[in-house]
């Protein structure tokens, strides 16, 4: 890190956080650049976190235009007709955000993140994919990987109260404090690709069963061509049989993935706004421990069922083949 | 996720929300994009700068503002159609009372101090209103629900008192930064600008004469004519130089321990400062004016940087003189206030030259600030994480979904792979004085304490009541309220003044008292056991409330770090270890777990014990199982 030291107005403003996570931490936070695409609910509450925390900038990706149904969990967007109509998502969210915390650049680019090459992610620190397909993910994923430099790949997703994080780090060295002193640690992520290819059959049992339900749907859409949660009860025979199908080709036993679960997932299609804040707020925790560098990150899945309340983190890796 | 019937329990249901900051902001937010129509918000802040890194709704141009209206004006602007109650005021103001908490169909708590929390506590229970309480440290974080009869009150469990000290290790023998820093502030800070007739441990406790202490006083005081410098190198002196020196001739202190250096302002300072900067003459601000700092005046920018001995020496002259050019009519009424530039300079200067003196690692301002304001470390991260969880709870309530309810913890390590972490609610607690009847008992020298002591140091310090009535039989000895006439106003007052066995109704040995809060519709019983002797150091106040904590050891020192009750920001959480007759049924945790982990269930409390302890506000070492 160079020695740029944060100006009085920064002390000032970041005065509590500070004292939780240390002056070079925030020095590391305001040289961040973050991606983000798919501004839904979580992922709205994503943004306000890191916006506050006082990252350096974040771009924001979602062509879509916005309507009535968007402003369900996004608080991002003013009810107010007038001033979003003819507007994307991303524009009108990038207009709030900047609002929050002038230190921070927030800005809007258009296009499909899927189409655009390599070099357009070099300019990241971290990308996080909210809502993404499987297709997406794996792609982003990739791209961010073939880069000389590292870029933190995130994933999010809500369904329901249900909500899933997927992190790739990959070859990653922090420091932590244990007892008084500092210790330096490393870890090594899969890509996204690398994770779901892993047998379930060597997944422990008490795995996650939101983890396995959450492949079904991604495949679901995937097969059948369907955006993010353009999915109803009518869909569930399909899915139904996915999950046999996925099931039988890992050899595990159908009751893997309560039907019920699926159904929930499948039909939730109105987002839990106290869901989407508890998710974001991980995944912004997670993202601000790994621009500076400290604590042990989430390794690599977290899910959280509002039904149950847990949060958990699952790791699901090659090591589980060895 | 919400069913019909749950979003019509939402649309349909009042909610009070007690705080507007960290958690409020979130807490307001959630709840209205969650659908709630008719919330109602008190807080009786108004907007800071350190406020906005995460209390999202407030702008910079907020700064000053009511927290409780920019909120409620912030959301409606996302939310335009529903209905929202502010309030600008403290929730302990009389129309709060029961019947206004009544009219709720839950409370959400959303606060930064114990007070406020067992005041809101002791309405919900009157009013038979459902309570969610919450609290947030940092990555940690912690959601409970209260319900009368059915889980724990907020008071079940005993919380732990802020951190004390030992006198006679801030006064003579720190070893420490934190003793250095309640030295600075609750000693030498309370003596420069603070009520001249409130106690004071200042000076070393030295075994001889008594003509030493007249003296000291004096030092203290500033002649009219005296040159500020002057004086504040005369007080330099006094408390870093002569002190000490007397401080070392009692040999017996320091057999086993090191030696202190005596200080003076000469050995680090030039002779004289005022050439070197003319910064009182020049500076233009104005007498009373806040803004005054001894940094900016010295030229030193960055409050993380580690000062040496010689740059505090000049903070600590430098501050103290704008204490007397510029601020002297505050002098005399002054209490430490974190948000004080310039008290913060002359405590952060104060503790650093002690902490020299004693060998004690020097701090940074921005450290010393921490310390010595009980500063809560904060994110929004755990704020937003929190008033979700807050949401989920409050949702369940309104459904009577009461197997449903959860307390949740909110972990920086994941414990059992788990980062948010539900348990079931604990039942009440038979033996609490808020929630039970059961009586207290109170050990007391029914012959020297006075009814003042009993009123101060337990009704109100201990059982925090902020309107009370005593009653002796059917004698009515003390009461506090708008409506009474002069004549009991003055009985009241001659009562206080009475030792317990001269009053009216004499309160000896046997005796049984009610105490009342008439606000808070709480009611106590006290069992008064008369007892001679009570042991100076170990109880202090003279006599001993038992029912109440279950440790007299944690109240027995004067000198505190804390005397700010913004320094707990977390609802307390409750130690397993003094319940483990009632351990919390963990197995709705893991539903679909197998035996194997069932084994580790039972264990449970001493993973409880790993959480909860780094929540406590004093930094206690976590218990490694």
């Amino acid at each position: 890190m160079d020695g740029e030291e944060l100006t009085e107005q920064e002390t000032a403003l970041y005065d509590r956080q500070i004292r939780v996570w240390g002056a070079n931490a925030q020095r590391r936070l305001t040289k961040a650049h973050i991606l983000v695409s798919g501004i839904k609910g979580t992922v709205a509450e994503f943004c306000k976190n890191i916006v506050l925390a006082g990252v350096g900038s974040v771009t924001l990706m979602d062509d879509r235009l916005v309507k009535e149904e968007a402003l369900n969990a996004n608080f991002l967007i003013p009810p107010d007709e007038s001033a979003y109509s003819g507007k994307t998502v991303a524009e009108t969210c990038c207009d709030s955000l900047k609002d929050f915390n002038p230190m921070v650049l927030v800005s809007a680019e258009k296009g499909d993140l899927s189409t655009f090459g390599t070099d357009f992610f070099e300019k990241f620190d971290v990308v996080v994919i909210g809502y993404g397909s499987r297709a997406t993910k794996k792609s982003v994923n990739e791209k961010c990987r073939e880069l000389s430099k590292r870029v933190a790949f995130y994933t999010v997703d809500c369904r329901d109260s249900c909500g899933e994080i997927f992190v790739d780090l990959q070859n990653y060295k922090y420091t932590k404090k244990k007892l008084e002193e500092t210790v330096e640690c490393e870890l090594n992520f899969p890509s996204f690709q690398e994770a779901i290819s892993v047998p379930w059959k060597l997944i422990p049992r008490r795995t996650a069963k939101l983890y396995f339900a959450m492949r079904v749907i991604e495949v679901f859409e995937e097969n059948e061509g369907r955006k993010h949660g353009e999915c109803s009860l009518l869909d569930l025979a399909t899915v139904l049989e996915i999950k046999k199908k996925l099931c039988e080709a890992n050899s595990v036993s159908e009751s893997h993935i309560p039907n019920s679960l699926l159904e929930r997932l499948i039909t939730g299609n109105i987002e839990f706004p106290p869901a989407c804040a508890i998710v974001g707020g991980i995944l912004a925790q997670e993202v601000i421990k790994a621009v500076s560098g400290k604590g042990d990150p989430l390794k690599n899945f977290f899910f959280f069922d509002g039904q149950d309340g847990k949060g958990v983190i699952e790791d699901i890796s090659n090591s589980l083949a060895s | 996720m919400a069913t019909q019937q749950q979003q019509s329990a939402i649309k349909g249901a009042k909610v009070l929300m007690v705080g507007a900051g960290g958690i409020g902001c979130e807490l307001l937010k959630t709840l209205a994009l969650s659908g709630f129509e008719d919330i109602h918000i008190i807080d009786m802040d108004t907007i800071e700068v350190s406020n906005l890194n995460r209390q999202f709704l407030f702008r910079r141009s907020h700064v000053g503002q009511s927290k409780a209206k920019v909120a409620r004006d912030a959301v409606l602007r996302f939310r335009p159609h529903i209905n929202i109650k502010s309030y600008h005021a403290n929730v302990k103001n009389p129309e709060f009372d029961v019947d206004f908490f009544k009219q709720f169909d839950v409370v959400l708590n959303g606060l930064d101090n114990l007070d406020a929390r067992r005041h809101v506590n002791r309405l919900c229970l009157a009013a038979e209103v459902p309570l969610v309480e919450s609290g947030t440290t940092g990555f940690l974080g912690q959601v409970t629900v209260h319900i009368k009869g059915k889980t724990e009150c907020y008071e079940c469990q005993t919380k732990p008192t802020p951190k004390t000290y030992p006198v006679c290790t801030i006064t003579s023998t720190p070893t420490k930064f934190v003793h250095c820093i309640v030295w600075a502030k609750d000693l030498l800070f309370a003596k420069l600008f603070g009520d001249k007739n409130q106690d004071n441990d200042l000076n070393v406790r030295s075994n001889n004469s008594a003509s030493s202490s007249k003296e000291t006083e004096d030092v203290f005081e500033r002649a009219e004519d005296e040159d500020i410098e002057q004086y504040a190198r005369k007080i330099y002196d006094h408390v870093f130089g002569s002190n000490i020196e007397v401080a070392l001739s009692n040999e017996e202190t320091w057999k086993n321990r090191r030696r202190p250096r005596p200080i003076y302002s000469k050995e680090v300072l030039p002779e004289s400062l005022t050439q070197q900067n003319g910064s009182i003459q020049n500076s233009s601000v104005t007498d009373g004016d806040a803004t005054v700092s001894a940094m900016s005046s010295l030229g030193l920018k960055n409050p993380q940087e580690l000062w040496g001995l010689t740059q505090n020496s000049l903070v600590f002259v430098e501050a103290l003189k704008l204490f007397f050019a510029k601020r002297k009519k505050e002098i005399g009424h002054l209490t430490f206030d974190k948000d004080d530039q310039l008290a913060v300079e002359v405590v952060t200067a104060a503790a650093n030259i002690r902490a020299e003196s004693f060998g004690i690692p020097l701090h940074s301002l921005f450290e010393a600030k921490g310390i010595a304001g009980n500063i809560v470390h904060a994110v929004a991260t755990t704020n937003a994480i929190v008033a979700g969880l807050i949401v989920i709870e409050a949702i369940k309530v309104l459904n009577k979904d009461a197997d449903k309810f959860r307390m949740t913890y909110c972990l920086e390590h994941p414990s059992r792979k788990m980062l948010l972490m539900p348990i079931e609610p604990y039942e009440p607690n038979p033996s609490c004085y808020v929630c039970s009847e059961t009586p207290l008992v109170l050990e007391i020298n029914t012959q020297k304490s006075k009814l003042r002591d009993l009123v101060d140091k337990i009704v109100k310090a201990k059982l925090g009541m902020n309107l009370p009535l005593i009653m002796h039989g059917a004698s009515l000895l003390y009461e506090v309220g708008d409506d009474l006439d002069d004549i009991m106003v003055a009985n009241y007052n001659a009562n206080l003044e009475k030792s317990l066995s001269e009053l009216p109704s004499p309160i000896v040995n046997g005796s049984i008292l009610t105490v009342e809060d008439l606000q808070q519709e709480l009611s106590c019983k006290i069992n008064v056991k008369h007892r001679e002797e009570f042991d100076e150091e170990k109880e202090p106040e003279g006599m001993v409330l038992s029912g109440w904590t279950p440790s007299p050891a944690t109240n027995g020192e004067s000198a505190s770090t804390s005397n700010n009750d913004d320094a707990v920001d977390v609802t307390e959480i409750s130690t397993g270890s003094e319940n483990a007759s009632k351990k919390r049924r963990l197995t709705e945790i893991q539903p679909d777990d197998h035996k194997k982990e069932a084994e580790n269930v039972d264990s449970g409390d001493d993973d409880i014990m790993e959480i909860e302890n780094p929540m406590m506000v004093s930094k206690k070492k976590k218990r490694v199982a």
